[in-house]
């Protein structure tokens, strides 16, 4: 156990292998999204074997990126967090910590291989089989018992508001695990789920949609309410607002689901509460958006010249982007443009890329120097680098789905003067490819700029120094 | 512990507490946030009143509007139907040869069968009907399987090729390697027939004519030019579905051949939309 200088002894080798593991599936997981977006551009890259077929490693992509880059990400700084804000150690120590650690990795290795083997459940976002299921129950109740026991023995009298976000996060997805995963085994590998037809879907979007609102908002939240006010060196914007926006967001969220599930088989009453629980949702999501802008007011300097700054900001923004589109998307008229087209995958990744993933890349850059107990990063003008690489990728990713999304979507209710459908369905994919082409050079971008983060956290490790930080005009930036 | 300060750049008092060097302000709410907010509350009450939404113990709250989503679309689709009905009602009326020589029925039928024949039909046969060399024949040459008059397509299309519809058409070339019906030596001999017979060449006296004729011809003619009836191609052609026009090829088509299949589209698509692909087929390019 390594032992920090001040008075509390923090578990921090635990936390170490979190943040190395989240650099590595990151990477895992962009190439993985990458090499699917270059399928759809080009099938023969489905190599005609079931293994590496788009259907298998779609899956694989996004659990990669949801729950091995963002789980790791999670456990990482919501154990980091918890320990400095509660000053005090781990619950269960590095011990507990190991089991965590070691649980989950494997949890990933044996899920992936699953997909790639054609076992799933078949539920999106949930497609690990019965067995894998319990095995991630029990690494997430040590989870909960390691977080809520550090919170336990806490030595300050109040709890910070990113350990609301966590905890939250971590009892609302142990319920909705559970929930959504009621299913009869018949073998080792195949189960059936107890609810079916329209019941199946609603329980599913149920889940997916507080996957996405808990695991990807609340859990990331957490991570913004410290690092952004730590970084900026700068109090947090509103406490009133964080108490208001934490509750409407908690209470408001499980009931959208139902957006997921317009003009389906889901009766119109469940539809329409969905819808208007979205719209609602909409400013308790900006509630987050504005404590973490304005945390910056005072230190808006920062900007200039602090590019892990930077990724923490506009991980804000487009936050505050995708939760705008979002309640927009959830309105029927809206939807019955853009379900089913490309415009979703486009407001899926700027939430994706451009929040949780960077509001990852600035809490990493932040903690990595800290936890190896280095002064700085190896080198911030490399950060400034993956910050505009991973930037432009971004913006040819979202632009390209924007434009694919809404012409499909409109191609496919195009009627001419004789009443005849325009267009095919083969015809709207022959439209689409040029944008696929775009979204999967816009992924290589941010692999690209993923590389540079390794090499940057590598050196740090390592304990190296790059000229240009020594210089005296970048060490008064930072 | 950190007491009460004020913080100087936003003139806000702090809340006093302190986490890891982390201060809390306690600014207000902003009135535009808090405003928006209860306007999106009020939107969707209103919404509640004039919607289906909240459920009761048997049913649900049914909305002033009396909308339901299922109405919503059968509307949509009478409205569609409405527009289209002048129309289809002559369509539905006359049959293929009566809409061909009506100029504007003509028109009508060739722009509903170009999109019934894009979105059902071109996933095999290939937008324009060019076909899959190996899989899928042509259908804009005048080289038919099943003939190509009007009628023969129309009928194709309804019932399909060697598909589990009772009326589909059906015909099976033997397997005449594969069960021992022919000698390897007669197949390469048939097979250098067939070749000579579609370079327009047939070499007469050969032991390969004796071959065809004895085994060959009853389905494909004794010319080689086929038979609509069994659905067996011309083989005096250079228009091969599922052999390259070599000698290896042919002959593996004798030993154990491939068969195509086709889906019977009167199990899926309405009788008017039929005749309409059938116009748009027999107007491709061939159409006999
Ligand atoms: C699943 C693939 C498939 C689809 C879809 C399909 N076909 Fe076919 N079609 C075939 C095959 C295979 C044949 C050749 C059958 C044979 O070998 O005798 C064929 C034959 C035909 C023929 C006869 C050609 C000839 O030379 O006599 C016509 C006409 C035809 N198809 C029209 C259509 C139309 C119109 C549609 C759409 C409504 C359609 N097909 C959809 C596979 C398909
Ligand atoms: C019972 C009828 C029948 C007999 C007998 C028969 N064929 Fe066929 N043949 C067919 C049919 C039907 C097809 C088309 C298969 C399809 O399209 O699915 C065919 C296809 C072929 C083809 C492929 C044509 C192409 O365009 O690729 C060749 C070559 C051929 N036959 C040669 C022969 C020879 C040589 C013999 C005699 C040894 C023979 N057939 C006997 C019915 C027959
Ligand atoms: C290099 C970066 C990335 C690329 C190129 C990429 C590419 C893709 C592609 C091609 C798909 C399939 C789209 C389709 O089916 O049409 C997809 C789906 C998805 N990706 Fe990514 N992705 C990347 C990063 C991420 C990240 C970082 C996350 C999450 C944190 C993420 C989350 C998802 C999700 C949730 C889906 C499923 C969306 C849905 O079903 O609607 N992706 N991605
Ligand atoms: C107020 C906030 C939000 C609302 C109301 C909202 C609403 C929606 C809507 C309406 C859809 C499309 C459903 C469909 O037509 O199929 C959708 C899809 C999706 N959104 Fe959001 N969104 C919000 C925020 C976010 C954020 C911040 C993220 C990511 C971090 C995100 C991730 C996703 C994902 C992954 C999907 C795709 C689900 C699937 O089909 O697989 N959303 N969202």
């Amino acid at each position: 156990m390594s032992i920090n200088t001040e008075a509390t002894p923090y578990c921090e080798d635990v936390i170490k292998k979190f943040a190395i593991a989240a650099v590595f599936w990151g990477v895992i997981g962009f190439l993985a999204g990458d090499f699917i977006a270059w399928q759809l551009a080009l099938p023969v890259l489905n190599l005609d074997l079931e293994w590496t077929s788009f259907g298998r490693l779609r899956p694989v992509h996004t659990s990669a990126v949801i729950f091995a880059f963002g789980g790791n990400v999670l456990f990482a700084t919501s154990l980091y967090i918890v320990q400095r804000t509660s000053r005090a150690s781990l619950f269960g120590g590095n011990g507990l910590g190991g089991f965590i650690f070691y649980g989950f990795q494997s949890f990933i290795v044996l899920a992936a291989l699953s997909y790639v083997l054609g076992f799933s459940q078949g539920q999106e976002y949930a497609e690990p089989e019965w067995a894998l299921d319990l095995y991630l129950t029990v690494i997430w109740v040590a989870y909960l018992i390691a977080f809520a026991g550090t919170i336990m023995k806490r030595k300050e009298p109040h709890i910070y508001v990113a350990n609301w976000f966590f905890f939250a996060m971590i009892l609302t997805i142990a319920m909705l695990h559970l929930g959504n995963n009621i299913a009869i085994p018949v073998s080792l590998t195949k189960s059936y789920n107890v609810f079916g037809g329209v019941q199946n879907a609603m329980t599913q979007w149920w889940y997916g949609h507080n996957a996405v609102g808990f695991f990807l908002t609340a859990g990331f939240l957490g991570i913004m309410y410290y690092f952004v006010p730590k970084r900026a060196e700068r109090p947090v914007y509103s406490y009133r607002l964080s108490i208001v926006h934490f509750w409407a967001l908690i209470f408001l969220y499980i009931w959208a689901g139902p957006h997921h599930l317009h003009y389906t088989a889901l009766p119109d009453w469940a539809q329409t509460l969905g819808m208007t629980f979205s719209v609602m949702l909409w400013m308790p999501s900006w509630g987050g958006m504005i404590n973490g802008l304005m945390t910056l007011s005072g230190a808006w300097d920062k900007l200039r010249t602090d590019p892990v700054m930077r990724f923490l900001v506009s991980s804000v923004a487009f936050y505050g982007m995708s939760t705008f589109e979002g309640p927009m998307m959830s309105i029927k008229a809206v939807n019955s443009l853009s379900h089913y087209t490309d415009w979703g995958i486009g407001h899926v990744h700027s939430g994706a890329l451009g929040w949780v993933a960077f509001v990852s890349f600035g809490a990493l850059y932040h903690l990595i120097p800290k936890l190896w107990g280095r002064k700085e990063l190896y080198s911030l003008k490399l950060v400034g680098v993956h910050f505009w690489v991973a930037t432009i990728g971004i913006v040819l990713y979202i632009t390209a789905m924007w434009i694919s999304g809404i012409m499909q979507g409109l191609m496919w209710r195009a009627y001419d003067n004789l009443g005849f459908l325009q267009y095919s369905f083969i015809e709207t994919v022959e439209a689409m490819r040029p944008y696929y082409v775009i979204r999967a050079l816009g992924g290589l971008l941010f692999v690209i700029g993923s590389l540079v983060m390794v090499y940057n956290v590598y050196k740090t490790i390592k304990g190296d120094v790059a000229d240009e930080a020594l210089s005296p005009a970048a060490s008064g930036a930072r | 512990m950190a007491t009460v300060e004020k913080d100087s750049v936003s003139g806000q008092n702090t809340t006093g507490h302190e986490w890891d060097g982390i201060k809390e302000l306690n600014t207000p709410l902003p009135k535009w946030w808090v405003y928006v907010f209860w306007a999106t509350v009020v939107w969707a009450i209103g919404y509640w009143f004039m919607y289906p939404a909240w459920p009761l113990l048997n049913g649900y709250t049914q909305g002033s509007l009396g909308y339901s989503s299922r109405g919503e679309l059968a509307m949509e689709l009478d409205a569609q139907k409405k527009a289209r009905s002048t129309w289809l009602s002559k369509i539905e009326a006359s049959d293929t040869g009566a809409i061909e020589k009506d100029k504007d029925l003509l028109r009508y039928a060739m722009a509903g069968g170009k999109i019934a024949f894009n979105e059902n039909c071109a996933p095999c046969h290939g937008a324009g009907g060019v076909g899959v060399a190996g899989a899928y024949p042509t259908l804009a040459d005048d080289e038919w399987l099943w003939g190509g008059t009007l009628a023969d397509i129309e009928q194709t299309i309804k019932y399909g090729v060697r598909n589990a519809n009772k009326d589909t058409r059906v015909s099976e070339m033997p397997k005449f390697g594969v069960d021992g019906v022919l000698k390897a030596d007669q197949i390469a001999a048939v097979a250098d027939y067939v070749v000579s017979m579609a370079n327009k060449a047939p070499a007469k006296g050969s032991a390969g004519e004796t071959v065809f004729a004895e085994n060959c011809a009853v389905c494909h003619g004794e010319d080689g030019s086929g038979q609509a009836a069994l659905g067996a191609p011309a083989l005096n052609n250079q228009i091969w579905l599922f052999v390259k026009g070599n000698k290896e090829s042919v002959a593996a088509q004798v030993n154990n051949p491939k068969h195509g299949s086709m889906p019977a589209w009167a199990e899926r698509l309405d009788a008017s939309t039929i005749k309409m692909l059938a116009v748009y087929v027999h107007n491709l390019g061939g159409g006999k």
